[in-house]
């Protein structure tokens, strides 16, 4: 008798099993919508899957009536253009400040309790405050991703440097090292992969607020028009794009895995060990 | 031996479970069959803060109870939430405007009837500029107001009145809660918003209110919507709403002490006071008088309104991916005339319920 921790999945089991529940979901999801359009032949609320490919197309291929853009592609570049600038804003700074917080303890004393007091507030109630200080257009929506990502990414990444073993600060110091030089050659090298796992991490909350804040004033947007179109319940439209998100979502974090992989394979090699 | 088959066994149960929760899921599709319980989804707006009072006063139930029915009067948070909610056959009513009851429940084929025409806005909705008060200064600014909603509507009638069209602004989509927030701010310069919101922005300084719903009286209509099947096999749910609301309106509108109770009420339930509720409701056209409603229904007016309204809604998409033109969905009015497509009358008005309660044989 093998015990059922032991038993492990073959290759194609292994394969029908990873399948078998999106196959109950589409299944379960083609039942409901079957029954509904039975009994109401243009109910909007869970249209058909030939229906929604065939709006996913037109989404993705033809110009819109009002602003002549194909509005996939316009409403995928706003959004991606905002999720990575807060992104890369939120990485920028994360690595400079939790590095040098981590590092030097006149700093940390300064700013950590802070920074963990800001991570506390929740973004969206300050929201007023947000538009006050960086007005409704671009700046606030990357703003809010950064507010909302940023705190516990540096949190993160400060932890991370209070890691680094004693020892090795001392023979960096032995070595004449300046602090600097410290920072520099020990301590950010040694973060970088850290903060790409952080990264990953932060990614899904980066995604909720940049909806969150394309919901509140927007002209383009993967969000804007999830929110827009949510008006006249046109889930023909709100299904493929939810499809999409999650798909480059997906795509976002695997990019950012094998990018990790190719530029710190020493770190990805004792990771596994 | 044992080990795929038990696999597949689980499988076909977890199939199972997942077949049954599918149809579990299937919401009360609107059945058209009688029934004695009802609900309701009403929003807050100063047109429908009626139905909180008569809910909380108990007046819905004791017209419920003469007609030997439940009715159930729930308050949603979101206006919208709410009508997709009725459009997904949750509720058998809900508190809505003419143009929202066309582009949302109508346009998704859920056959609806407006038994109950509560009021207009007549000033309640508005365009706001900052730092002048001539509408035509309007032209190439970021106007931020919710999509597609009367706002809209009203963004559009406004600019037609001044011989542009949207092509001459940029509607920027804010959300009716964050409308106020950002119009604080120094780069919103222009938003059309609704009240209690519009009030907020009226009261700022340097704000001006340059066209409002007074502007176009009677096209943006506050009414109750019913489910036209379900309320063609059960006549007393009709009756017994009407005969609620006209009770309501007779207790809102007096001066004596239940009028002034029954609007303090309301004014709570709204989140405002007394004054600030007041204020509302002299920029609403209510009709207190069932008499009026049939009149206001029974004239050319709510056709002309509909025909403006279909046109806008076609324009921006709102029918649907497969309506090829404004006809697509029909809109019959109390003399049984009918807007678009006579096979596919979504949209009904009708005064018969009305007229019953003003000839008191409700």
């Amino acid at each position: 008798m093998k015990r059922l921790i032991n038993q492990r999945p073959g290759r194609a089991m292994g394969g029908l099993l990873m399948l078998l529940p999106f196959v109950l979901v589409v299944v379960a999801y083609m039942a409901a919508s079957m029954a509904r359009l039975a009994d109401n032949p243009d109910d909007k609320l869970l249209p058909s899957l030939m229906t929604m490919a065939d709006s996913f197309a037109r989404l993705a291929t033809e110009p819109s009536r009002r602003t002549g853009e194909i509005l996939l592609w316009a409403d995928t570049a706003a959004s991606l253009k905002r999720l990575l600038a807060g992104v890369a804003i939120s990485m920028v700074a994360a690595i400079i400040i939790g590095t040098t917080t981590g590092l030097i303890p006149y700093l940390r004393r300064t700013l950590s309790p802070f920074i963990a007091a800001l991570a506390m507030i929740p973004p969206l109630t300050i929201l007023p405050i947000l538009f006050i200080a960086f007005g409704v257009g671009e700046l606030s929506k990357i703003m809010l991703i950064v507010f909302g990502i940023l705190p516990f990414m540096m949190r993160d990444i400060q932890q991370r440097v209070e890691e680094i073993p004693d020892e090795q600060l001392v023979k960096a110091q032995t070595l004449g090292g300046s602090t600097w030089q410290i920072l520099l050659r020990v301590t950010i090298p040694q973060t970088l992969p850290r903060l790409f796992d952080a990264t990953r991490l932060a990614l899904g909350a980066a995604w909720l607020f940049l909806i969150a804040s394309e919901a509140i004033a927007a002209e383009q947007g993967l969000g804007y028009r999830i929110f827009l179109v949510r008006r006249y319940l046109d889930m023909q439209t709100i299904i493929p794009y939810v499809a999409w998100i999650t798909l480059l979502a997906f795509s976002l974090d695997w990019s950012l895995r094998r990018l990790t992989a190719w530029l710190f394979p020493w770190y990805v090699a004792g990771r596994s060990a | 031996m044992k080990r795929p088959n038990r696999t597949r066994s689980t499988a076909r149960r977890v199939a199972g479970a997942g077949l049954l929760a599918a149809m579990l899921a299937l919401p009360g599709l609107a059945s058209a069959q009688e029934k004695d319980s009802f609900r309701i989804a009403w929003s807050i707006y100063v047109g429908w803060m009626p139905w909180s009072y008569g809910d909380s006063a108990g007046i819905v139930d004791k017209w419920a109870d003469r007609y030997d029915i439940e009715i159930d009067v729930v308050q949603i948070n979101d206006y919208i939430e709410s009508i997709n909610l009725y459009t997904a056959g949750e509720f058998d009513g809900v508190t809505i405007t003419n143009m929202d009851a066309l582009a949302i429940p109508a346009a998704s084929g859920v056959d609806t009837t407006l038994p109950i025409i509560g009021d207009f806005s007549n000033g309640n909705d508005g365009v706001v500029l900052k730092d002048t008060d001539e509408l035509t200064d309007i032209e190439g600014q970021r106007v931020n107001l919710v999509e597609l909603s009367v706002s809209h509507y009203l963004l559009a009638r406004a600019l037609e009145s001044v011989g542009m069209s949207e092509r001459d602004v940029t509607v920027v989509n804010t959300s009716d809660a964050d409308i106020v927030g950002t119009f604080s701010t120094p780069d919103v310069t222009a938003a059309v918003t609704w009240n209690p919101q519009l009030s907020e922005l009226r009261a700022m300084p340097e704000a001006n209110v340059v066209f409002d719903s007074s502007d176009i009286p009677g096209e943006i209509i506050d009414t109750l919507a019913l489910n036209t099947e379900v309320l063609e096999a059960n006549p007393e749910l009709g009756k017994a709403l009407t005969g609620a609301w006209y009770e309501i309106m007779a207790r809102m509108s007096g001066d004596d002490e239940t009028g002034v109770d029954a609007r303090t009420r309301m004014a709570e339930a709204a989140g405002t006071d007394l004054a600030g509720y007041e204020a509302q409701l002299a920029s609403t056209q209510m009709f207190y008088d069932a008499a009026d409603a049939v009149e206001f229904v029974t004239s050319d007016q709510p056709e002309a309104t509909m025909d403006n309204v279909r046109q806008f809604a076609y324009d921006r998409g709102l029918l649907g991916a497969t309506a090829t033109s404004p006809d697509f969905v029909g809109i019959e009015f109390t003399d049984g005339s009918v807007l678009g497509s006579e096979d596919n009358v979504k949209l009904r008005f009708t005064s018969e319920y009305m007229e019953m309660a003003a000839e008191d044989t409700l």
